[in-house]
């Protein structure tokens, strides 16, 4: 069972990457572009095959290591 | 005082941090790497020096944390023990719980690697105590993440405990916007637990603790150390 873990810089706190990226896209003409927030993204195959568990085990993993929740937040997605 | 220093993979600056340690106590620091899992007997002091473990893989100091020979650091804090995290150090020790908050990407985004100086600003702790509250001194900086948050709560916390070790100054010591390289909360460069034993902060007072060096302006940290671990 494959979990996708998504973590985000948390609201409040800066992300200068994702100003950057922002600045670029700006440089490159494209128009309309708001505010952009770089975070990232982590696969996990488990051996688990409940959803339910699975999630739980995932989020564990995120607060413990994945995600450092003084800065990041983050979401499990299981597929 | 018996100095013990960490090395993870991709720890830098161990050998300036020995000397610094040894120029201080007259004794070579020990040297442990991040496997083991007992800190030698009668150890004072525990150092994390700078570096980049683990090549700053998933967040500065987050695989350095999780690593067998930071559960005994973990422990020899929580029974009182001394604790110094400098630059990949204190990002390790905010990773670890030892010290609130997080060390953030510079606002610039660039790596800052040039001098900086320093308000002391919290005297007669056994980090700070051969400097007198308010001194200014010089410490060279080399980091790409030492932009210091936390959250409004801990940050009116760390202020009214006076857990505020130093501050981002300009060279008369007036704390500054434009010293603030990194875009640090409030300036912040350097935090101490509520025990005042353990203390992180991102410049590197060892790199000036010799007339070689260009200056001994780093020097108090380790001779404060000196005395503060002989008297407890």
């Amino acid at each position: 069972m494959k979990a996708r873990v998504h973590v985000m810089p948390k609201a409040g706190v800066l992300d200068p990457q994702g100003k950057a990226i922002g600045h670029a896209l700006e440089a490159l003409g494209f128009a309309g572009v708001g505010e952009v927030r770089a975070g990232k993204v982590i696969e996990l195959d488990l051996a688990e095959t409940d959803p339910a568990r699975a999630k739980a085990a995932a989020e564990e993993m995120a607060r413990r290591l994945l995600a450092n929740t003084v800065i990041e937040s983050f979401r499990v997605e299981i597929a | 005082m018996r100095a013990v220093i960490i090395v993870f993979p991709g720890t830098n600056r161990e050998r300036d941090m020995a000397i610094a340690l040894e120029r201080a106590t007259g004794r070579k620091p020990a040297l442990l790497f991040h496997r083991e899992t007992a800190l030698p007997d009668g150890t004072d002091l525990v150092v994390l020096p700078g570096g980049f473990s683990y090549g700053d893989y998933l967040r500065c100091g987050a695989m350095a944390a999780q690593s067998p020979v930071m559960r005994e650091v973990a422990a020899f804090a929580a029974r009182g023990g001394h604790v110094l995290g400098v630059c990949n150090g204190f990002q390790i020790l905010c990773e670890a719980g030892l010290l609130p908050g997080a060390l953030l990407r510079n606002a610039t985004l660039r790596f800052l690697s040039m001098d900086c100086h320093l308000r002391v600003e919290r005297g007669a702790t056994p980090f700070t105590a051969h400097w007198r509250q308010g001194a200014v001194f010089r410490a060279p900086m080399a980091h790409g993440d030492g932009n210091f948050f936390c959250d409004d709560e801990t940050l009116t916390r760390l202020t009214a405990e006076n857990l505020v070790a130093f501050r981002y100054c300009e060279p008369d010591g007036q704390v500054t916007a434009a010293a603030n390289r990194n875009g640090a909360r409030q300036n912040i460069a350097g935090i101490l637990s509520p025990n005042l034993r353990v203390c992180g902060l991102m410049p590197h007072p060892e790199d000036l603790v010799d007339p070689l060096m260009g200056g001994e302006d780093g020097l108090p940290l380790f001779t404060s150390l000196v005395e503060g671990l002989a008297a407890a």
